[in-house]
């Protein structure tokens, strides 16, 4: 074992010790004193210190998108295995641009902090909130039943509503938020990109639909439409198609 | 356990092999009951034994295993009472009539027509163990649409659907398709279809399904994913040999090795080992 004075490493000049430390400062996170708490106990807390910073978005306080993606695969994972349904949401704020452009960008950045709190407020524990990036956020929802799926996301969709931000005094704006949703497949290792890909082809219907609506993929579908029917048993019945 | 049990067991006779290989696993599944999955899986396994190869069956219909039926096996031990504890893997991987090797359910299983966690990971489990062993694993799997079914379906490498001209058949086989594609995102599945009246029906019966799923389910996958492609594996004459074997409870293999159903099957297992 090492001296206990020294557990970091013998050359401090390759560490930026001086930095990080810093960085904790400016963004909120005080550390232990170390001369109290010791250097073992005292480095535990800068790294679980530094560790939270580098899975945070400064602006919002929510997870950021690199948290967000360990989250996701983990969620995979589990999924994978024990096929409990999974919910992925993608949430983007309607027309964000005109709030920048007729308040400002100190006013969006005000709007982007109150969506997250929203937001927050509408999660369970084990649940994941991130800001995707720009005005587009995402959620994990583990051991979410299908059948629960476009409650939840109307759920999200009337907090961020009924929100009101205070921009100045006296004037307030609110916004809408457009939702896509998809579950993962159910004991089938999906991959990441592909699940939030689904969720995002739901955001785009929501969005083309006419925005401030939720929209889910439909869960598996084992019914056959009357359409289908008749192309399967229709006019080419008896035509060689291979 | 000793291998001294399965004294004819050609998982037995093949010590250590050289390199770790491992079972193709092909899942027997249809929408519809009764079109002949089990007749198929029995047959099929059968014809790939007589091509050499180590083949074993595992019936994944949990809760109503037909499999000892047909093979007209009694089996003392079962999956349960693997999974209950009550006895070893070993025990209960028996010999079938047709050269191959079956882990039958037996019907104390009814119990997990519901799927547990611990049945996943208990059946996830055997088939591990035994994969090296053999050359392919035959999952025949319930029918219809439901969570036993589908999990057996997701632990195959490849699924095989069963359908036959009927209607009912060719819409529960569709309706299946669907699900395999748009949840399991199977891009390739195999098709059987039994019980045809005349050559080349499968043919037509799968350019009609290609034809409903390119419309139909293609645009309900994401963008950039492949079309989901049905691939034709052969097509199974209606015989009146196979309604004689189920009935005798033989192999139809064994009973009426050059009737046009026995061809039909062996075109199949020919193709799927080539």
């Amino acid at each position: 074992m090492r001296a206990r004075t020294e557990p970091i490493a013998s050359d401090h000049s390759t560490l930026k010790l001086a930095d990080a430390l810093q960085l904790l400062q400016r963004s909120g996170h005080p550390l232990p004193d170390r001369a109290q708490v010791g250097d073992v106990v005292w480095l535990q807390a800068l790294i679980d210190a530094l560790c939270e910073l580098s899975s945070r978005d400064p602006l919002t306080g929510l997870s950021n998108r690199r948290q967000f993606e360990l989250a996701l695969a983990s969620e995979i994972d589990r999924v994978a295995r024990a096929g409990e349904p999974a919910l992925v949401l993608m949430i983007d704020i309607d027309h964000f641009k005109k709030v920048n452009d007729t308040h400002g960008h100190p006013a969006g950045d005000l709007v982007l902090k109150a969506v997250g709190q929203a937001l927050q407020e509408c999660i369970r524990p084990m649940d994941t909130v991130a800001r995707f990036g720009g005005e587009e956020f995402a959620m994990i929802l583990p051991n979410c039943p299908p059948s629960f799926g476009q409650t939840v996301a109307e759920r999200v969709r009337l907090k961020v509503a009924a929100r009101k931000t205070d921009i100045a005094p006296g004037q307030h704006v609110s916004v809408t938020v457009s939702i896509g949703g998809a579950f993962a497949p159910q004991w089938v290792r999906s991959s990441a990109p592909l699940w939030v890909e689904r969720a995002d082809q739901q955001l785009y219907r929501a969005k083309a639909e006419g925005r401030d609506r939720a929209c889910l993929e439909q869960p598996t579908v084992s019914n056959v439409s009357a359409e289908e029917k008749g192309l399967l048993f229709g006019t080419s019945k008896f035509q060689d198609l291979e | 356990m000793s291998l001294s049990v399965l004294p004819t067991d050609p998982a037995a006779a093949d010590p250590v092999p050289s390199a770790p290989r491992r079972a193709r696993i092909m899942a027997v599944t249809s929408g519809k009951g009764g079109v002949g999955k089990t007749f198929l899986s029995a047959n099929l396994a059968a014809a790939l034994a007589r091509r050499g190869k180590r083949v074993l069956v595992l019936d994944a219909d949990l809760g109503l295993a037909n499999l000892d039926v047909v093979l007209n096996l009694f089996p003392k031990v079962t999956l349960h009472d693997v999974f209950t504890g009550k006895n070893t893997l070993e025990e209960a991987i028996l010999h079938a009539p047709g050269g191959f090797s079956v882990l039958l359910a037996g019907s104390g299983l009814v119990e997990y027509s519901r799927l547990t966690p611990e049945i996943r990971d208990q059946l996830l489990q055997i088939i591990d163990t035994v994969a090296p062993r053999f050359d392919h694993i035959v999952l025949d799997t319930g029918a219809g649409i439901s969570d036993v079914v589908l999990y057996a379906v997701s632990l195959a490498d490849e699924v095989l659907v069963v359908a036959t001209p009927e209607p009912t058949s060719m819409t529960d086989a569709y309706a299946l398709i669907k699900v395999l594609a748009t949840q399991q995102e199977r891009q390739e599945i195999r098709l059987v279809v039994n019980q045809v009246g005349r050559v080349g029906e499968g043919r037509v019966i799968r350019g009609q399904l290609q034809l409903v799923v390119d419309r139909f389910v293609t645009p309900l996958l994401p963008p950039g994913t492949l079309a989901p492609r049905l691939d034709l594996v052969g097509e199974v004459p209606l015989d009146p040999a196979v309604r004689e074997a189920v009935k005798r409870r033989q192999l139809l293999l064994e009973l009426m090795p050059g009737c046009g159903a026995s061809q039909g099957v062996e075109a199949i297992a020919a193709r799927l080992d080539a």
